[in-house]
């Protein structure tokens, strides 16, 4: 271990070495922000002839470096003040840049984007409530939520059911690592590509030529016309879109599921067994009631990650054929119509629909014993 | 009751596998297209390369110039018109077609049998990689030369986006964490509180002041501006999982190293760090498919900037521009694919942990 114990030095001396201390703390920062604005300017600038891969390179060194080198000089610094100071400053300097972060990233954004939700489109005019009132009364907007709604209803049920049942399934085969690995790979996928897997499963061709896509070669198979399932086929075109989010997410569930039923004492079952009750009863009186905590939280997950779904609706139909939902109507009022009133309006009743959960969160946290 | 037992088993494995086979259909066709040609892809479902029973060309006559072809004609034993052939005979296992005109035209004989569609090669991938013109050669031998989609490039901007916005969000969160589980300093409670209530806070509300920063500090279309967006956004999740874990590791280990006059500095990265590293590499695991994965922020901080565009960018842009060049389409998608698909395979372990332990997050 290092000679950083501060109680053997003289007071006297504490002050020089203490000053002496701040030079590496001070060479580190004035490193990074040179670093800041070289890696800002090879990046932006057009003649650039740097190798990419260099870049890449001497930006990990400086992001992971620059984290690494901060904290050590900081706290080399620290350590050379008086036993008061090191317990003032040393929590400051673990937990401050997380704090900062935090605030300059989530904390002052929502305050920024609340005060811009109150102002016109060119945040010139203060309108009070002009925009949500917009947004509550234009007929696409109400669209808007309808579809959210579906997203949230049908995605969560499905996904959870799904989810449920696999689990169960699964806890019963021989095969269940391997089932499972396939059931959760799609986790894996970035909803661009779940959009592109899907977009060639519901592909459509002509009436006369050979259907590519494997939904609509299903269909003429069995004597059916071939459809484009998520454009001209609405408001049916939302399940479409829905389909890929449950492929995505029932691993997640299954995954939780199946935790938690491995958590079920089996003396109940054995018990409940003896006294003559079928698989089916043991299931919905004996597995749901114990697995409740985690249905909600799975299903508490599914319905604020289907709150903000806005990939794989923006890559399968760029929110066109009345499939618009709340995440895309924001990108689509800011960054197409540059209306920064509504856009924040509509990201800020985002935020009101989430904090029921925020609340939960907090009375859960409220409750633990570890503060 | 032995009987009964192997038919619910039976059952059970049988649901099991459907199930499974569905999930894991539309990735296998979008793996075996991507391996095939591309003016295939477009004319018959990939299906057809297992083997299937259909019309299949054995022969293409040229009838020489003695033929009248304004007299019925005989070929394999079926006598028609011109007009007729140009219609085109089935009997029950043969097809007789006449393709192009009267005088420079040949006849194309099908036999209905057994086949499988076997033309494959790494042209697509070729080309989606390519950064400038790319040359294709057709099955029929002629050439196509087109704009490659630069994927190769774009793998790379993936990998400068991911590594620094995996590793800075966990290295000030598991300082932060250190800092809520192990040290006492006022106002502790209330700042954790805020991580909480930051978890599950949309994104999309910071988006647009982020951006307004970002054109101040000329950061715009920087890698730098995605990974300080990526730190922000995944540390309210890195700093629970890690306080979860490190408070939950034995206060006596702890104790007795204060006692022996270690600072806390030591303590955290002699000590805590080596023994967080589960918990550590779930949230990696996590953060790193999140950002490689992730569309919205790439889209809003990188924004156009043909060189600096990732590879979810890349793809989603041939989605919107040639949505029906599906041999680019495939091929692309796998590429983004693999990368996660490679972890996530090989650190499925740690990843299940991460879920179970991190399940609050929006």
């Amino acid at each position: 271990m290092t000679s950083t114990t501060p109680h053997s030095s003289k007071s006297g001396n504490r002050t020089i070495t203490g000053i002496l201390a701040l030079i590496p703390l001070l060479a580190s920062l004035a490193v990074l922000v040179w670093g800041f604005f070289f890696l800002r300017d090879i990046q932006l600038a057009k003649d650039s002839n740097i190798p990419q891969v260099v870049t890449v390179l001497m930006a990990i060194v400086w992001g992971v470096g620059g984290v690494i080198l901060l904290f050590t000089t900081a706290n080399f610094f620290i350590e050379q003040l008086s036993d008061a100071w090191v317990r003032r400053l040393q929590p400051v300097l673990f937990v401050g840049p997380a704090i900062l972060m935090l605030v300059w990233a989530l904390v002052l954004p929502t305050i920024r984007t609340l005060v811009l939700s109150f102002y016109d489109e060119g945040s010139a005019n203060f309108v009070w409530f002009e925009n949500f009132k917009f947004v509550f009364t234009n007929d696409a907007m109400l669209t808007v939520f309808r579809n959210n709604l579906m997203w949230m209803i049908f995605g969560t049920i499905f996904t959870v059911s799904t989810g449920l049942l696999i689990a169960v399934l699964a806890d019963r085969s021989k095969f269940e690592s391997f089932a499972k690995a396939l059931i959760f790979m799609p986790m894996a996928i970035s909803f661009v590509g779940a959009g592109v897997i899907w977009n060639f499963v519901y592909a459509v061709k002509p009436v006369d030529a050979p259907q590519i896509g494997l939904l609509n070669s299903i269909v003429v198979f069995f004597g059916g016309q071939p459809q484009a399932w998520t454009a001209f086929f609405q408001p049916w075109n939302n399940f479409f879109l829905i389909v890929i989010v449950i492929w995505l997410q029932t691993g997640y569930a299954m995954v939780l599921f199946s935790a938690a039923i491995k958590g079920v004492p089996s003396e109940i079952l054995e018990a409940a067994r003896v006294d003559g009750a079928t698989e089916l009863q043991l299931f919905f009186r004996i597995m749901i009631p114990q697995i409740m905590g985690t249905i909600i939280t799975v299903s508490t997950t599914i319905i604020i990650f289907t709150l903000k779904i806005f990939d794989v609706v923006i890559v399968m139909t760029g929110g066109q054929y009345g499939t618009s939902v709340i995440a895309t109507e924001f990108y689509r009022q800011y960054f197409t119509y540059n209306n920064n009133g509504v856009g924040s309006a509509i990201a800020i009743i985002l935020l009101i629909a989430v904090t029921p959960v925020m609340a939960y969160n907090l009375r859960q946290f409220a409750q633990r014993e570890v503060f | 009751m032995k009987n009964k037992k192997m038919l619910n088993s039976l059952l059970i494995n049988g649901v099991l596998a459907v199930i499974c086979l569905c999930w894991t259909v539309p990735t296998i066709g979008l793996l075996i297209s991507s391996f095939r040609d591309r003016i295939d892809i477009n004319r018959t479902g990939w299906w057809t390369i297992f083997p299937h029973k259909d019309w299949v060309s054995v022969e293409k006559v040229k009838p020489g110039p003695e033929v009248d072809r304004n007299q019925p004609m005989t070929f394999e034993g079926i006598t028609a018109t011109f007009e007729e052939f140009s219609q085109g005979i089935e009997t029950k296992d043969l097809r007789l077609k006449w393709v192009g005109n009267r005088r420079v035209g040949y006849l194309d004989i099908q036999r209905y049998g057994w086949t499988a569609a076997s033309n494959f090669s790494l042209e697509n991938y070729k080309q989606v990689l390519a950064g400038d013109d790319y040359t294709a050669t057709l099955a029929d031998g002629t050439t196509v030369t087109e704009r490659g989609d630069n994927m190769n490039r774009a793998f790379l901007n993936s990998l400068a986006v991911a590594i620094p916005a995996t590793v800075i969000p966990i290295s000030l969160a598991a300082f932060a964490a250190y800092g809520f589980a192990w040290m006492k300093f006022p106002a502790r409670k209330m700042l954790f509180a805020l991580v909480v209530a930051l978890l599950v806070v949309p994104l999309q509300i910071a988006l647009v002041p982020i951006l307004r920063d970002y054109v101040r500090l000329d950061l715009n279309g920087t890698f730098l501006a995605v990974w300080l967006a990526h730190t922000g956004f995944g540390l309210p999740l890195a700093t629970y999982l890690l306080f979860n874990y490190m408070s939950e590791l034995p206060r006596d280990i702890l104790e007795a190293a204060f006692v022996d006059g270690a600072s806390h500095f030591t303590i955290f990265t002699k000590l805590i760090l080596p023994l967080s590293v589960p918990a550590l590499a779930s949230f990696a695991i996590f953060q790193f498919l999140w950002v490689w994965n992730d569309y919205l922020v790439a889209l809003i901080f990188i924004g156009a900037s043909p060189t600096n565009q990732l590879l979810t960018q890349r793809l989603a842009e041939i989605v919107g521009s040639r949505g029906q060049d599906w041999h680019l389409l495939t091929a692309g998608a796998f590429i983004t694919m693999l990368l996660p698909l490679a972890v996530f395979f090989g650190l499925q372990r740690f990843f299940v942990r991460g879920l179970l332990a991190g399940s609050v997050k929006g």
